[in-house]
């Protein structure tokens, strides 16, 4: 083949960073709209919706839709409640998982191949077809609590936090990325006297940064937006978490300026939370080919 | 360190039986090598030592005691493996002392251990590195410290020279062998590099085929190998075979014929050997030399001239198709097309029975009772 010349070197970079760029615009546009409308009064943002003054903090520019938001709703206990409920869960979701993908990996027990079939197959089952039934079983559920038993978990923090405990996909992630890494690793640790929970806890999960990463985020963002569960088990405002807290929003009279303030907000936590995992996340990405 | 012993000692995986009935008995102190080819079996038996496969059948006994159903770290051994098995996100010293931190050893201990280990394998400079800041010989180093900060009583070995280049590789072996002569620890050292195998072992297991086919010194498989596999996998280039029929059989030995050699009389005991027999001559490309200069001569067209400068390896094909290889002097004139005569004498020769036994040879060289070192 005859070599390229340094004309269509520079041509293919040029187009390469053009669809780059195009493809960045696409994705960071509607977040610059958002950012942007949240600034102005909501008869200005809509008149601004059919130029490029949408995307432009241009005009009757104020922090007035947040102060005006706070006032329409108790923001900051949602975003607390969402921060809350997803970080426990997230948490205790990784562990959990970690420890039944680390045992389908490496641990050797009748049935195993059976349960992570049952288990993956869990996969195509969404949350919709399976609510009401949970719904049912979370309302029947005892507690023991300060006041000793109690009967039925709605409106609480652990009914948007137990049934979320462990999830297929996340125990899957751990499985495959457990089950790429050399065997002899484990084999020396048995030998060096470890227990399985020391392998775990000590030699496996301090080399599984990535999967970790991705499980969290993957978890973190679906955790977060939950809208339907939360809506169907909290009844009461002090357990509701930021997307139901945007149905405040939508009563009466829709003020967008208002909306798109709140939702900035909300949108704050999760970027954070994923710009602090963001280079393991994207090393897992690229070593295991898990596209999220 | 502790003698190690086992008895019948079989491994199947589901209806493959892998290992069929290994007997092994390895002295305190000794440095058993293990050899045959890929497939062989020899990692199974190695990890059944470890305690990382369960024993199907057999007795295994470490120091006396029934090892059978004892986990790994309960059998006083330590392990070495091929690709060293470092934990990557542990330095050089949390490297070697893991496994005194699991064991809950005082920290003194544990430092006064790691420091010696390091100091024997000069890793004192690279004990806060990583293993990825490590190069391929030092990261084998380390994998050894870690062995033997566990004061084994047993060490074994898996393949652990296959990684590293070859001029590494013939340090590190060097170096193996002194650990071995400085610990004096019982050793199992698993390998497909029958050059390792000579040169380290006090004794030589050769495995194929799930059996141990012969159990021996590095001599005595070179100078009188049980069967034909040994014969034709110990030795490098490997030994020639030419199929003969027993003419004859006397109290001088047993008189062969083949129609490249004629007849030769062997330096064999004849107890086991029939005229008409069928058997099969193995003779030592380095046994060979160039011209009618010893007792029985082949000739053949030369197909194929590999010239080592100290010695020169000839390939030459008889009238009859029969291949055959000597290692000659290196300064010797010889062009590929020629027509040449390579001989060797009878006392040289190997002859296996039909099933490809050997037969027992009477004149042996002295260096067979030779051992490591002397």
């Amino acid at each position: 083949m005859p070599s390229r010349t340094p004309e269509t070197r520079a041509t293919s970079l040029f187009m390469r960073y053009a669809i780059l760029v195009l493809v960045a615009l696409i994705f960071v546009f509607p977040l610059v709209f958002m950012l942007v409308s949240s600034l102005k009064p909501s008869m200005q943002l809509l008149s601004d919706t059919s130029s490029i003054r949408a995307f432009l903090p241009v005009g009757d520019i104020s922090l007035d839709n947040y102060t005006a938001s706070f006032a329409r709703a108790p923001v900051a206990l949602f975003i607390f409640n969402s921060i809350f409920v997803t970080s426990v869960t997230v948490v205790l979701n990784l562990v959990i998982c970690s420890m039944a993908g680390f045992s389908f990996a490496f641990l050797d027990w009748k049935g195993k191949d059976v349960m992570l079939s049952i288990v993956i197959a869990t996969l195509i089952v969404p949350l919709e077809t399976i609510a009401i039934p949970l719904l049912l079983v979370v309302n029947n559920l005892p507690w023991i609590g300060a006041d000793g038993i109690e009967w039925g978990w709605l409106n609480s923090y652990r009914v948007q936090i137990v049934p979320f405990l462990s999830d297929a996909l996340t125990v899957f992630l751990f499985v495959q990325y457990f089950r790429d890494l050399p065997r002899d690793l484990i084999e020396a640790a048995r030998i060096d006297g470890a227990s399985w929970f020391q392998i775990y806890a000590k030699v496996i999960m301090p080399i599984s940064g990535p999967v970790i990463a991705t499980a969290a985020i993957l978890r973190f963002l679906a955790m977060y937006n939950q809208y339907l569960w939360p809506l169907m088990v909290t009844q009461s405002e002090q357990y509701r978490p930021v997307m139901v807290g945007l149905q405040y929003f939508f009563q009466l009279n829709t003020d967008w300026g208002q909306v798109m303030a709140y939702l900035s907000m909300i949108t704050v936590p999760v970027l954070a939370f994923y710009l602090a995992l963001q280079r393991a996340f994207i090393t897992s990405i690229a070593s295991t080919g898990i596209k999220g | 360190m502790a003698s190690l012993s086992m008895k019948s000692v079989r491994k199947s995986y589901g209806a493959v039986e892998v290992i069929k009935g290994v007997d092994l008995d390895i002295a305190d102190g000794e440095f058993v090598v293990v050899v045959g080819p890929s497939g062989c079996g020899k990692s199974p038996l190695l990890r059944m030592v470890a305690g990382l496969e369960e024993i199907t059948a057999g007795t295994m006994e470490i120091g006396g005691r029934v090892v059978n159903d004892l986990e790994p770290k309960d059998r006083g051994i330590a392990m070495v493996f091929q690709s060293y098995a470092l934990y990557p996100h542990k330095t050089v010293y949390d490297n070697m002392a893991f496994g005194l931190h699991i064991a809950k050893a005082p920290k003194a201990e544990v430092d006064a251990k790691v420091k010696k280990a390091a100091e024997i394998l000069k890793l004192e400079p690279y004990l806060d590195r990583l293993p990825k800041q490590l190069s391929g010989g030092q990261r084998q180093r380390v994998a050894i410290g870690r062995a033997i900060v566990r004061n084994p009583e047993v060490f074994l070995f898996d393949e652990p020279l296959s990684n590293l280049d070859a001029a590494l590789r013939v340090n590190t072996r060097a170096e193996i062998a002194k650990l071995h002569r400085d610990l004096g620890a019982t050793m199992i050292y698993v390998t497909h590099d029958q050059v390792e195998a000579m040169t380290l072992a006090d004794k030589i297991v050769v495995l194929e085929g799930g059996y141990a086919q012969q159990i021996g010194t590095p001599m005595e498989l070179y100078h009188t190998p049980a069967n034909l596999f040994v014969a034709g996998f110990i030795g490098s280039p490997k030994m020639n075979y030419i199929e003969v029929t027993v003419a004859e059989v006397s109290a001088d030995g047993v008189k062969v014929a083949a129609p490249d050699i004629g007849e030769a009389l062997l330096p064999i005991d004849p107890d086991k050997a029939a005229v008409g027999d069928r058997a099969t001559l193995g003779i030592r490309p380095e046994d060979m030399r160039h011209g009618k200069t010893d007792g029985i001569t082949v000739s053949g067209r030369v197909e194929l001239v590999e010239r080592l400068g100290h010695e020169t390896l000839v390939e030459i094909t008889t009238t009859n198709g029969l291949d055959l290889k000597g290692i000659i002097d290196g300064t010797t004139l010889i062009s590929l097309g020629d027509t040449t005569d390579l001989s060797f004498a009878a006392a040289s020769c190997h002859l296996f029975d039909s099933a490809g036994k050997a037969l027992t040879r009477r004149e042996v060289p002295e260096v067979v009772r030779a051992r490591r070192g002397t």
